[in-house]
């Protein structure tokens, strides 16, 4: 056999995929509506860092002292105050979810803070969400610290406060979750085309038949393997271009590394992923089956087990062995280093021989499962 | 016809639909493997609760005061790994190469500016990349920090400073982030196993072929409509109860309402749900084409539900979009039912929208089966 003969058949089968590809709406809404509507809904859309949380302040007997600190939540960008008469008004605000929280500064509270005793300012938070309320109680105690050394200063008292705690944030002076949310981003959208998309498409052919007419064929194990994946790389590799522009485009994240790196890796991660899908709809044969796994070991993982949103150290141990074959974990690592850091070499080293050896492995168990399949 | 008749016609529907669907072992598999072990996965990794700190210290300062300091963090329960920096130079290092979260430094007059009674100042570097990580970490080194002060203060007889914050939480009383998630975990595996078996119901049968036929049967579309929905409520129905009983057995969630408002919402949700898919089903021509229309409609759902970020942080716009989202109602119920543990007279302002989402979409769908043929 000639080596033309097989470049022929190679791109008869790329051919055919890709016409299956453009021609199924439902494979266009995912190769090109959803990652779109995606990276809006996270570059617009969700954002961790509240603004302007409703918060409602009771003063029981107001003057100077309490006027300044109210005047502090007001000026800051975090709160939007609403005043009560009476602390019962107030919670029952708060129960109703109308605001997030109380300030409340009880009648001796100016009696206490220019004699000798502690004044408190009493503050209560909507728990439900654990995490903005932890955000709040930060943003609440920053506004108290800086209200704290100026009402100091005006009195011209000395602050009794052993240490003060001065932070910068690197990488992320603004400190805004799009700037890490979008990055991470690429790594999902990319394992939606690579392993959801494509343990779709090849498990229809078993679903329809049609496999076993591609495979009386005269077309290699290998071919067959190169032709199913190579339109679906391009796919890939086109939806990782179109993402980064987008998010430095419009979303002004900032891309700090270099874009040839970012490429190489970003080939690297969706090598993997093809060969996670491929792997997926051998296996199941079934377009039902097919999906719901696709997305239980590909997707899912992708957004909670690789760093995407949620501490990966945070996690208890057992969950934390699982993240280290999850793909998407090296790539989300790869993409906040590249855009916000730049080029750390240590980090990308390192997450580079992981995603390398998880190639191998699938790839080998791709190779193993196709000849079965095949007899 | 009687509706004793209607009755068995309904069921022998819905009893073929539910046959289709279990016959298949991997397919009985999937309805009940997967939703499982992500809820036990995700309801452990899913957590912004930081536990772990890795941190780095550069201490200029040879004093005891410093000392102090560096043995309070160290003994604080969060911090995990620890590294000693010598030279300014590994600040960098350290940090860039993500192996701490973030590095203190205490600069050689630090326990000298104690001693004399000044403000010690110390400088926090954190590594922002994912933002909201370092946003925690610094609410928990100021605690540590506030902590040490207070200490301090007491020890010198001295007033601390003129005023104090004395917070307290609300309905999640030690904020964990684990029962913000799990609830929400609730509604979103729910959602994912009713809609994608009610959206692949009627694109198997397109796809077989055998939908024509079940249309010129002598039974009404909304019979077939109701003989559809049915299996994917009741499965829908099932794997919420097991996953509720999960959270409330295994995370030990406390279920603080009443389960009628919860089942009213459950019901509401599911039947929203199914409307939904039976819409997607009804669209598509082959299954595969009702997976990913079933999944086009779940991302962006699940990311405007408020699951992992809050609504009020979103642009208006957005905000006036996730009223479409069957997804953010059910949400405010299970967590206003379980952590606040309400009753269903303050609900109803969640339970009319699904309500009418489910009507719209159930309608549709059936319109959809007659003038849909192709």
């Amino acid at each position: 056999m000639t080596k033309s003969a097989s470049l022929q058949r190679l791109s008869g089968l790329i051919r055919k995929e890709s016409l299956q590809i453009m021609r199924d709406p439902s494979s266009i809404a995912i190769a090109f509506i959803l990652p779109i509507v995606l990276l809006f809904l996270f570059g617009y859309g969700v954002s961790l860092d509240a603004r302007d949380i409703p918060i409602g302040i009771v003063v029981e007997q107001p003057d100077a002292a309490t006027q300044s600190l109210s005047g502090s939540f007001e000026q800051s960008d975090y709160f939007s105050p609403v005043y009560f008469q009476t602390i019962q008004q107030a919670e029952k605000s708060l129960e109703q979810s109308k605001i997030q929280g109380i300030i409340w500064l009880k009648n001796d509270f100016a009696r206490h803070l220019l004699s000798h005793k502690q004044a408190v300012i009493a503050v209560r938070v909507n728990g439900v969400n654990s995490n903005q309320a932890n955000l709040m109680l930060g943003y609440i105690q920053g506004t108290w610290l800086a209200w704290l050394t100026r009402f100091a200063s005006v009195q011209g008292i000395k602050l009794d406060m052993a240490i003060q705690l001065e932070h910068r944030v690197w990488y992320n002076a603004a400190v805004s979750s799009r700037l890490f949310l979008v990055p991470g981003l690429v790594a999902i959208i990319m394992t939606l085309i690579g392993s959801l998309l494509t343990a779709l498409v090849v498990a229809r052919e078993w679903d329809r038949g049609t496999m076993e007419a591609l495979l009386v064929t005269p077309l290699h194990n290998h071919e067959f393997i190169a032709g199913k994946l190579i339109p679906y790389f391009v796919l890939g590799m086109t939806s990782l271009v179109v993402t980064v522009a987008l998010a430095i485009g419009i979303f002004d994240v900032p891309f700090i590394g270099s874009f040839w790196l970012l490429i190489l890796t970003g080939a690297l991660f969706m090598l993997v992923s093809l060969a996670i899908g491929l792997l997926i709809s051998i296996a199941s044969k079934n377009q039902f089956v097919a999906g719901q796994i696709a997305i239980v070991i590909s997707f899912l993982p992708a957004f909670i087990l690789s760093g995407f949103i949620f501490d990966i150290n945070s996690m208890p141990l057992a969950i934390q062995m699982i993240t280290h074959i999850v793909p998407a974990r090296y790539f989300v690592a790869i993409l906040q280093t590249l855009f916000l850091a730049g080029d750390i070499w240590p980090v990308v080293i390192a997450n580079v021989a992981a995603l390398l050896f998880l190639l191998i492995i699938f790839s080998l168990l791709v190779a193993k499962k196709t000849r079965k399949s095949l007899e | 016809m009687p509706w004793s008749q209607y009755f068995f016609l309904i069921m022998a529907l819905a009893l073929k639909e539910l046959l289709a669907l279990l016959r298949d072992k991997t397919s009985r598999f999937v309805l009940i493997g997967p939703p499982v072990a992500q809820l036990l996965v995700f309801g452990y990794a899913a957590t912004y609760d930081l536990n772990n700190i890795s941190i780095a210290l550069y201490n200029e300062d040879k004093g005891a005061a410093s000392r102090e300091l560096v043995s309070h963090i160290i003994g604080s329960p969060n911090i995990n790994s620890l590294y000693t920096i010598e030279h300014e130079s590994e600040i960098r290092t350290l940090l860039d190469n993500k192996n701490v979260l973030l590095v203190l430094h205490i600069n050689s007059e630090f326990s000298a500016d104690i001693t004399q009674g000044k403000t010690a100042k110390v400088q926090l570097l954190l590594d922002g990349r994912n933002s909201n990580t370092a946003m925690i970490a610094l609410n928990y080194m100021r605690e540590i920090i506030l902590q040490l002060n207070q200490q301090w203060s007491d020890l010198n007889h001295s007033q601390g400073p003129p005023a104090i914050i004395e917070s307290r939480a609300w309905y999640n009383e030690n904020l964990q982030s684990r029962w913000f998630i799990i609830t929400g975990i609730i509604g979103l595996l729910t959602l994912v196993v009713t809609l994608i078996v009610t959206a692949l119901s009627v694109a198997r049968e397109r796809e077989q072929g055998t939908f024509d036929q079940l249309l010129v049967t002598p039974v009404h579309p909304a019979f077939i409509l109701v003989g559809k929905a049915l299996p994917g409520l009741l499965i829908g129905l099932i794997q919420g109860s097991l996953i509720i009983l999960l959270a409330v057995l295994w995370f030990e969630i406390p279920l603080r309402g009443s389960l009628i408002a919860l089942y009213l919402g459950l019901f509401l949700f599911l039947l929203s749900a199914v409307g939904v898919g039976l819409m997607i089903s009804a669209i598509c021509v082959t299954q595969q084409q009702a997976v990913l229309g079933a999944f086009l409609f779940l991302v962006p759902a699940v990311i405007l539900s408020g699951f992992a970020t809050p609504i009020a942080n979103m642009p208006d716009a957005v905000q006036l979009l996730t009223y479409t989202d069957p997804l953010r109602y059910f949400l405010i119920i299970v967590r206003s039912v379980f952590m606040e543990g309400v009753g269903v007279e303050l609900l109803w302002p969640q339970y009319w929208p699904m309500a009418i989402i489910a009507l719209l979409s159930l309608v549709m769908a059936a319109w959809l089966f007659r003038h849909r043929m192709y």
